[in-house]
């Protein structure tokens, strides 16, 4: 079996992590920051070592700005849902994720305004339209760092100097980032930043998170959930210290196991050899896929310029009969339709049918991808 | 005879920051049960040598941790 789908999620997860999630619930757990016995504290050392090795990924100096979510979904309503008023004004791409997409649908019926600013047919994104498009109302921009359909990465750093010409912040879904390539949250001027556990960084899913840059005014984002935190219970409202406000209830202890390890494998591995080692395999698809007749790829070609996604269709093939026949014939899991994100098939130009996406992942080997390119060639010609 | 005092903090894990960092710096601390006589919150105190407490401050000042209160510990 050859996996082919990483941008889901990734697998197999490096064994490190396994472990780190069955030992802490075998040797460390106690409900973190709940009680004052040993197996409390053994758990709440997990989770805030596993912060702190987050902060550090990302280069911010406060570990208490690590949040700990479900997924990147989650941290991306919790600052929507936290931070926008009616009335107020959002700009986004059109290759947002549903993630993105449906929660900014919602409020726009609760009063906020919402630009979706068109990317190029092939993914990338101009920014003078994006500057236009950005006045003295708009409050938040949110966007996505790379493409889930199509890996095609977007400026980040320029859309931060738009943000903060107009004194919006920017909130960036990393995703298909976090793991695959180097993210310095305050070089690039992100503000705030979601990640989810379970692709790059190798983590299990049900975990993620939310970033928040050190010089960010945190009143002014309101937490999704209040509920018992293990701090102040004297009290029956919610506390404001950092990183309680936004993490009621218990926390995923299993889950922060499992990041730490697989972030810590990611770091022990090193990000820029992970970085060369995915372009390298894209390389190869995009060059194999580009010999076969009737293939149409979609996305930047530039394998720079993108994460380790390729998209693509047959001219006369559905995309669900060729990644039916790729599983069952030959082993190859692949993602075909619409990945969650019909805009950004609109985008392309691939809606409603949507694409065969082929995302290598760090146990991916360049054997892997000749072999997926020659199944491929087979499904093509019968 | 050891006397101790306590550092109460608002949150676990500015407790676990603290732990980290006081470890580092070679002063002699445990976590235990927050004390009954100085919050009625459940959780995590870190307790240390008195001798300890000015450096404890300086530290904890310095990372910009911050604490609720320090306390002596008469009996324990
Ligand atoms: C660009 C993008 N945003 C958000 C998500 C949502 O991630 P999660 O399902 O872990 O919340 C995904 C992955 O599915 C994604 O690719």
């Amino acid at each position: 079996m050859i996996y082919l789908d990483n941008a889901a999620t990734s697998w197999p997860k490096p064994p490190e992590v396994l472990k780190a999630m069955t030992d802490v619930l075998e040797h460390a757990g106690g409900n973190p920051g709940r009680s004052g016995h040993r197996l409390s504290i053994a758990a709440a050392r997990v989770v805030y070592d596993t912060r702190e090795e987050i902060a550090q990924f990302f280069n911010i100096s406060d570990p208490q700005r690590i949040i700990f979510t479900s997924n990147a979904t989650h941290a991306i309503n919790l600052v929507l849902r936290g931070i926008l008023k009616p009335g107020d004004h959002v700009v986004i791409s059109s290759i947002e994720h549903n993630a993105v997409m449906r929660p900014l649908r919602s409020l726009e019926r609760q009063g906020i305004h919402l630009t979706i600013v068109p990317c190029a047919a092939h993914g990338t994104l101009d920014i003078s339209k994006f500057e236009r498009a950005t006045g003295s109302t708009t409050k938040l921009i949110v966007m996505t760092h790379a493409s889930n359909v199509t890996g095609t990465l977007l400026p980040i750093t320029e859309i931060a100097s738009i943000a903060h010409r107009a004194g919006a912040l920017l909130l960036v879904d990393a995703a298909q980032t976090a793991g695959a390539l180097p993210i310095d949250v305050p070089a690039m001027g992100i503000d705030l930043m979601a990640f989810t556990g379970h692709k790059e960084l190798q983590g299990p899913p049900g975990i993620g998170g939310l970033v928040i840059a050190d010089d960010v005014e945190v009143s002014q984002i309101e937490p999704l959930m209040r509920g018992g935190t293990g701090s102040r219970s004297e009290s029956d409202e919610q506390p404001d210290d950092l990183p309680d406000k936004f993490e009621s209830g218990t926390a995923n202890l299993a889950g922060i196991a499992g990041l730490g390890a697989g972030l810590k494998w990611v770091k022990d591995r090193g990000v820029d050899e992970i970085r060369d080692h995915l372009k390298k395999l894209s390389q190869a698809l995009l060059d194999g896929l580009s010999t076969l007749p009737q293939v149409r790829i979609y996305g930047t070609l530039d394998t720079e310029r993108a994460v380790a996604i390729v998209s693509f269709t047959v001219a006369g093939k559905s995309v669900s009969e060729i990644g039916l026949r790729l599983d069952e014939e030959y082993g190859i899991l692949s993602r075909v339709g619409l990945h969650c994100a019909p805009a950004a098939h609109k985008t392309i130009v691939s809606f409603p049918e949507g694409t065969v996406r082929l995302a290598p992942g760090v146990f991916t080997t360049l054997e892997d991808v000749q072999e997926a390119i020659q199944a491929i060639a087979k499904v093509i010609e019968s | 005879m050891t006397q101790y005092g306590v550092v109460l903090f608002y949150t676990t894990s500015s407790v676990m920051q603290a732990e980290k960092l006081l470890k580092t710096e070679g002063c002699s601390i445990k976590l235990v049960p927050t004390p009954r006589q100085f919050s009625s919150d459940c959780g995590i105190a870190l307790r240390f040598d008195w001798d300890c407490r000015e450096k404890i401050k300086l530290v904890l000042d310095d990372a910009k941790i911050e604490f609720d209160a320090v306390y002596f510990l008469d009996k324990q």
